[in-house]
C-alpha cells in the first residue's frame, strides 16, 4: 500500500516536471536541458520570497510563482530568442550552457548547503494516514493535486483558449503560423514561461517535501525519460510515461537494489527507444522532422 | 586543406593535393612545433608538465567528440560515461587480473566500441534528439555499473591502479607520461584529420548538413551514424584508460555530467567540425579553470566567492559557452580563419572577382 502511494507521488513529480519538457519541445522542437536548473531556481525563488514575506506564506508562494513566470520569459527574450531559427543542435547546446551558468550562480548567491523553504514559511510537513498502513505527507498530497490541476489547466488552455490554439499552430508549422499573423516570439516566450512556471512549482514542492540542494538537477534529468516514454509531444502520453517510469523505479528500488535509483528511468528509456522510439502516444512522423 | 591560399599558389600533382603538409612553410612550421613540443619537458616545472598532460588527454577526448558531434552533427551526452567505461575496464582488469598495459588498452577500446555500437544502434530507427537522449542513458548506466563494482568489491572511495610498465620501465614520471600522451594525442589527431578527408568524413558532413539529402546521395545514413558513434566511443574509452593510468585511480565520482559538458564546450568553443578546433577547444577548456583562479587572485572579488571556486568556475564556464554560441558559433577556429583571411586577402576585404 505504501508502495502505491510512493509510486503515485513519484509519478506526479515526474509528470509535473515533464510538462515543461513537452511544452517547449512541442512548440519549438528544442529539448531544454536546463529544466532541472530552472526548477531549482524556482525553488530558491520560494526560499528568497519566504524570508522576504515572513508571516504571509501564501503571498510568498504567489510571488515565487510570478517570479518563475517572469524568469521563463527572460530566458527566452535574453537568450533563446537568438537561437530561434538556428539549428536545433545549437539551441540544445545553449540550454546546456544556461544550465551550467545557473548552477554556478545559484551556489554563489545561496551557497551549497541544504535549505528548507517549508520551515522558513513556518509550515510543517505532517504525514497523513491513507488506509490502514500507508502514509502520505501533506506536501506529497499537494504535489498530486497540483499535477492534476496543472494538467487539467493545460488541457483546457491548449484546446479551448485562443493562445493555446495559437501555440499548437506554431508547434505544427511555424512558418505558416507566422504568415497567419501569429507572433512567433510571443508564443515561444509563452511556452518558456509556462514551462518554467510548472518547473518552478515542482521545484518548490520537492524542496518542501525533502530539502533544497543541487540534487534537484538530477531529478530534473531523471524525469526526462518519462516524457520520452510517453512521446515528447503528447501531454497525455507523458502522464502514462511518468506512471510507468515511477512504477519501475519504486518497485526495483524496493525489491532489488537502492543503488538503481538513478538508472531505472534511463533503462526504461532505452527499452522504449528500441521497441517504440516515438513513445507511447507521440506522432510517428515526428521523428523525421527533428 | 580548405584554407584559402595566397595568390601564386597552385597544386601541380595529385600527390601534393593529397599531402597533409604541402608547402615548405607548413612543413617548417610543423617541424618547429614538433621540436618545441618534444623539448617542453626540459623545463623542470611539475605543474606545467601536469597541465600539458591534462591538455593532451583532453585533446584525445575532444577529437573523439568532435567526430560525432561537430562533424556528424549528433549530440552525444554520454562522453563522461564513455571515459568512465574505459577507465573502469582498465581498473577492473588491473585489480582482478593484473593485466598489463598492452592488454588493458585494447580491452578498453573494445569495450568502448561495443558500447558505441549498442548505443548507436537506436539510430537505425531514430534521428536527432532521440539519439542524443540514448547517450544520456548510457552515462547513467555506466556510472551505475561503476558504482556497483566499487561497492561490491569494497573499494568505496575508488579503485587504485598501479602505474603501467612499457618495455620493462614503470611509467611514473610526468615526463615519461608526457611523451606517451603526446604520441597518443598526435595519433588521435591524425586519425581524425584523415577520417575527415576521406569518404567517411564527407558522409558525416553530409548527414550533418541534411539527412534527407545525404540519403538521396546514396549515403547509408544509419550505418554512418553508428560508425560515428563507434569510432568516437572507441577513442574516448582509450582516452579514459589513459586517464585512469595517469591518475592511478578510478572513481565513479570523477565522471560527472559536468565532465561531459566540458567536452561539449571544447567542441563548441574550439569550433564545430574542425580538428584544429578540437585541439584549441581542449587547450582553452583545460586551462580555463586556472585562468579563473588567477583572475580571482588578482581581481577584487567578494570574499564569499573564495570558498566556492567551483561555482565561479561553473558560472564563468556557462557564460563563456553562451557567448561563443551566440556571437562566435564558429568558435576559436572562426577567429583564427578570419585573421588568416585578413592577411591573405589584404588589401581586399574579400576575394576579388576572378581571383
Amino acid at each position: 500500500m505504501q508502495l502505491v502511494v510512493n509510486i503515485v507521488v513519484l509519478a506526479s513529480i515526474y509528470a509535473l516536471i515533464c510538462c515543461g519538457y513537452v511544452l517547449i519541445y512541442r512548440v519549438s522542437r528544442v529539448v531544454s536541458l536546463a529544466h532541472g536548473e530552472l526548477m531549482m531556481l524556482g525553488a530558491y525563488g520560494l526560499y528568497a520570497t519566504a524570508s522576504l514575506f515572513t508571516g504571509h506564506p501564501l503571498g510568498a508562494i504567489a510571488a515565487a510563482a510570478l517570479l518563475a513566470i517572469v524568469l521563463g520569459g527572460l530566458v527566452y527574450f535574453l537568450l533563446m530568442r537568438h537561437m530561434t531559427g538556428e539549428m536545433v543542435l545549437a539551441a540544445v547546446l545553449t540550454t546546456i550552457a544556461l544550465g551550467i551558468l545557473l548552477r554556478g550562480v545559484i551556489v554563489l548567491v545561496w551557497g551549497a548547503q541544504e535549505q528548507h523553504p517549508l520551515h522558513v514559511l513556518g509550515w510543517q510537513n505532517v504525514a497523513l494516514p491513507v488506509g490502514p498502513r500507508a502514509k502520505i505527507s501533506v506536501v506529497g498530497l499537494t504535489l498530486v493535486l497540483t499535477t492534476a490541476a496543472v494538467y487539467l489547466g493545460l488541457w483546457v488552455f491548449l484546446r479551448r483558449t485562443r493562445w493555446g490554439i495559437r501555440m499548437r499552430a506554431v508547434g505544427q508549422n511555424p512558418l505558416l503560423a507566422a504568415q497567419r499573423g501569429i507572433g512567433l516570439h510571443g508564443i515561444y516566450a509563452l511556452a518558456w514561461s509556462l514551462a518554467t512556471f510548472t518547473g518552478g512549482l515542482v521545484g518548490m514542492l520537492i524542496a518542501s517535501d525533502s530539502a533544497l540542494d543541487q540534487g534537484m538537477v538530477v531529478i530534473g534529468l531523471k524525469a526526462f525519460p518519462a516524457a520520452l516514454v510517453g512521446g515528447l509531444d503528447s501531454l497525455l502520453g507523458t502522464l502514462v510515461g511518468a506512471l510507468i517510469v515511477a512504477t519501475a523505479e519504486v518497485l526495483l528500488i524496493h525489491y532489488v537494489n537502492p543503488l538503481l535509483a538513478d538508472v531505472v528511468p534511463f533503462l526504461v528509456l532505452l527499452a522504449t527507444l528500441i521497441v517504440r522510439p516515438w513513445g507511447l502516444r507521440g506522432t510517428r512522423e515526428e521523428l523525421d522532422r527533428v | 586543406m580548405s584554407v584559402p591560399n595566397a595568390s601564386g599558389y597552385f597544386r601541380t600533382s595529385y600527390a601534393r593535393d593529397m599531402a597533409l603538409l604541402d608547402t615548405r612553410a607548413q612543413r617548417v612550421a610543423a617541424g618547429v612545433f614538433l621540436v618545441l613540443a618534444l623539448a617542453l619537458p626540459i623545463v623542470d616545472a611539475p605543474f606545467l608538465l601536469d597541465l600539458a598532460n591534462q591538455v593532451l588527454l583532453a585533446v584525445i577526448g575532444s577529437v573523439a567528440l568532435m567526430l560525432v558531434n561537430g562533424v556528424a552533427g549528433q549530440i552525444s551526452l554520454g562522453h563522461a560515461g564513455l571515459l568512465a567505461a574505459g577507465a573502469f575496464t582498465t581498473g577492473i582488469l588491473v585489480r582482478e587480473a593484473h593485466a598489463p598495459f598492452w592488454v588493458t588498452l585494447p580491452a578498453a577500446a573494445l569495450v568502448g566500441a561495443l558500447i558505441g555500437l549498442i548505443f548507436g544502434l537506436p539510430s537505425l530507427r531514430l534521428r536527432g534528439l532521440y539519439l542524443a537522449v540514448s547517450t544520456l542513458a548510457l552515462h547513467f548506466v555506466v556510472i551505475y555499473l561503476g558504482n556497483e563494482y566499487e561497492s561490491r568489491r569494497g573499494y568505496s572511495t575508488g579503485v587504485v591502479i598501479d602505474p603501467p610498465s612499457l618495455w620493462g620501465v614503470a611509467l611514473t614520471a610526468p615526463r615519461a607520461w608526457y611523451y606517451v600522451l603526446f604520441v597518443s594525442a598526435l595519433a588521435a589527431l591524425l586519425l581524425g584529420v584523415n577520417l575527415l578527408r576521406a569518404k567517411t568524413g564527407r558522409a558525416w558532413r553530409a548527414i550533418q548538413g541534411r539527412e534527407a539529402v545525404a540519403e538521396a546521395l546514396g549515403i547509408n545514413v544509419p550505418g554512418y551514424k553508428v560508425l560515428a558513434f563507434t569510432v568516437s566511443s572507441t577513442l574516448t574509452a582509450v582516452a579514459g584508460a589513459l586517464f585512469s593510468y595517469y591518475r592511478g585511480f578510478v572513481s565513479a565520482e570523477a565522471f560527472s555530467l559536468f565532465l561531459t559538458i566540458q567536452y561539449v564546450a571544447m567542441v563548441i568553443i574550439g569550433g564545430m567540425g574542425s580538428m584544429l578546433g578540437a585541439v584549441l577547444g581542449a587547450v582553452f577548456v583545460t586551462l580555463f579553470p586556472y585562468l579563473i583562479e588567477w583572475l580571482m587572485a588578482i581581481l577584487p572579488t567578494p570574499a564569499a566567492w573564495a570558498t566556492s571556486v567551483f561555482a565561479v568556475n561553473y558560472a564563468a564556464f556557462g557564460l563563456m559557452m553562451i557567448l561563443f554560441l551566440l556571437y562566435e558559433p564558429q568558435g576559436l577556429v572562426g577567429i583564427w580563419r578570419r585573421i588568416q583571411n585578413y592577411f591573405l586577402l589584404w588589401p581586399f576585404q574579400q576575394r576579388p572577382r576572378g581571383g
